[in-house]
């Protein structure tokens, strides 16, 4: 039977990390993400699995290291909270443009600014749009339970690697810091060298045998014509998640009049929202985007002929409301409530809200 | 007589490296930044290291540094190269990995990797290019920019009120424990091409033994930016910068 220990959200993804074959991990301490890299150090993998585990002199630099450790080919990772995601954008631009897979953790806080260490959820615009300059995406995976952060520490590696991009698990100080049981997986175990080379080998950094052509890796084109060719080539991948890469967890949907969407803490407190609601005879559902980019569009549109209204709750002023009201194209209302500098609604309040804002 | 009548091996004294690709290099004529490529070209063949070696490129003129050198390379962000290259040497211990940065890529926005890196005593191998000035933007203030001398930023000369002091940061890394070598050199003549390449060799020598990082600075002409022709950039870089940059190693152990 698998192992099930109690733990924090951080240290889910640090076990994870180890479990699912990390080659290296590259961080800074920043609140409320700090036990990630200190589980990490506690648990020496470079003793058991040969991972890599190094604290970088700053996220800018951390960021630099899993582009380097990305050029080689290897599963490289780092966690870090807002201002760090904020400083680390830069490389997430460079490794988009590159074409690099990694995985990236955003344990968020509060912001703007030094903001707070209490939870929220305010960067999900920097997530989904695109922190960094230039157009491109990142897939952005949202947990909404510890047993999440340690599984999707798996699939992040997994989609990143399918379609040479960052990842990015959108967690927040919640998340992050409660406990919970979790499931430990079936170890996978590191790729050699050899097996990266051959795998990787036709564009990663792994040394150049005799039989190649030295690869080079980089996000410099400086012919207009062949930049476009590269943004071209770019966004026909990102059509391609978005085709093929969804998730999302609906609750009580198959009748529903009215539509909350929630994700990741967020959702879980709308669950209980769900259920008063369901109490006082309102059929109100729940969807839960899984994946923030792709988003669940599609998903969306199709419940549009039973819905009445929607409403998007958030720990932002209204981010994520944008991306409803273009699935809904106007064709229900679309409302929003949301709490912002680390304060978090309650069900209750949420259900207040929401009755308000459709009279009920 | 066809040329290659005349090249057979008895007469063959000299050919470029097979490291050095074909491509014809974007760098002014009277550069430092091709004699540099070409002995880094040499030492790799020389240490039959071809297949082991992964270069770090900068933001700056030798950007397409990965154009003409024909081993792995990767392109970094301004600054960065220490970051990438130490990642790929932890994550390849047995591998050659080097940065090549100049002076305003490494010693104005990367002063922090390069610091932390030799402070780690990464096994890598640093080639930083010193021509006291921003080469690919056309001609600005770098760290390393002597007082007094004109820049397109600088335009009545660099003053120390205004734009603070030339920035030695070969003799501050020379001072962190994690380096094993730190040595100045230039290519500007015949003697100083060969003291030069003897360094770059050490240096990859050192990284193969793991003894920490080596630091190898270039003192290096930009006629182009100076604006003067070649032989003259030369010159005033005997004159004016190897007094305040002296030439030699620095440490060594």
């Amino acid at each position: 039977m698998a192992e099930k220990l109690l733990k924090k959200g951080n240290e889910a993804i640090a076990l994870a990390a180890i479990r699912y074959g990390a080659d290296g991990y590259f961080g800074y301490p920043i609140t409320p993400q700090s036990e990630v890299m200190e589980t990490l150090m506690e648990e020496m993998p470079w003793e058991t699995t040969g991972m890599v585990v190094l604290q970088a002199e700053s996220e800018t630099s951390s960021i630099n290291m899993l582009y380097g450790g990305a050029c080689c080919g290897k599963k490289v990772m780092t966690s870090s909270s807002s201002p760090g995601i904020s400083l680390m954008c830069e490389g997430i631009s460079y490794m988009a443009g590159a074409e690099l897979p990694c995985l990236l953790v955003n344990v968020i806080r509060g912001g703007p600014g030094l903001g707070t260490i209490q939870p929220a959820q305010g960067d999900y615009f920097q997530a989904v749009k695109g922190g960094g300059h230039g157009d491109y995406k990142i897939i952005v995976l949202a947990p909404a339970s510890v047993q999440e952060m340690y599984d999707f520490v798996g699939l992040g590696f997994e989609l990143a690697f399918k379609y040479r991009i960052p990842t990015m698990i959108l967690s927040d100080g919640a998340i992050g810091q409660m406990m919970e049981k979790v499931e430990l997986r079936d170890p996978v175990r590191r790729l050699t060298d050899k097996e990266i080379a051959e795998k990787y080998g036709h564009w990663a950094t792994v040394g150049k045998p005799a039989t190649r052509k030295g690869n080079i890796i980089s996000s410099l084109s400086l012919a207009a014509s062949e930049m476009e060719a590269i943004n071209l080539r770019l966004q026909e991948k990102y059509r391609t998640i978005e085709k093929n890469e969804i998730r999302c967890e609906k609750t009580m949907c198959d009748d529903a009049e009215y539509l909350l969407v929630a994700f990741g803490s967020s959702s879980r407190i709308c669950e209980g929202t769900v259920e008063i609601a369901r109490e006082k005879g309102i059929r109100l559902g729940l969807l839960r985007p899984i994946t923030l980019f792709p988003y669940p569009t599609p998903v969306i549109q199709q419940m549009l002929p039973q819905l009445k209204g929607i409403m998007s709750v958030e720990l932002n002023s209204g981010q994520m409301v944008e991306d409803v009201r273009l699935a809904v194209n106007g064709a229900v209302p679309v409302e929003f409530y949301g709490r912002m500098g680390g304060s978090i609604f309650s069900p209750e309040e949420v259900f207040k809200a929401f009755a308000e804002k459709f009279n009920l | 007589m066809d040329i290659n009548e005349i090249i057979k091996p008895e007469n063959l004294v000299y050919q470029k490296s097979k490291v050095l690709t074909d491509t014809v290099m974007h760098y002014c004529p009277g550069c430092s930044h091709g004699v540099v490529h070409k002995l880094l070209a040499e030492v790799i063949e020389e240490l039959d290291i071809q297949d082991k070696t992964i270069g770090i490129s900068p933001v700056g003129c030798a950007v397409f540094a990965y154009k003409y050198l024909d081993i792995d390379w990767q392109q970094a962000a301004h600054g960065r190269a220490p970051a990438l290259a130490t990642a790929t040497k932890r994550l390849y211990p047995d591998k050659y990995v080097f940065s090549y940065q100049g002076d305003g890529d490494l010693a104005s926005i990367g002063t922090a990797e390069i610091i932390h890196a030799c402070n780690r005593g990464e096994n890598i191998v640093v080639i930083f290019i010193n021509n006291a000035i921003y080469g690919m933007t056309g001609g600005q203030m770098a760290p390393t920019t002597l007082i007094d001398m004109k820049t397109s930023t600088t335009p009545y000369g660099r003053k120390a009120e205004l734009n603070g002091y030339p920035l030695k940061i070969t003799e501050l890394v020379a001072q962190l424990e994690g380096t094993c070598y730190v040595t100045r050199q230039a290519v500007e003549n015949p003697a100083n091409v060969r003291k030069t390449k003897k360094a770059i060799r050490k240096a990859f020598e050192n990284s193969a033994q793991k003894k920490g990082t080596s630091f190898v600075e270039i003192v290096s002409a930009c006629n182009s930016n100076w604006k003067m022709p070649p032989v003259d950039a030369n010159k005033w870089m005997e004159d004016n910068m190897f007094p305040f940059y002296p030439l030699g190693d620095i440490k060594d152990r």
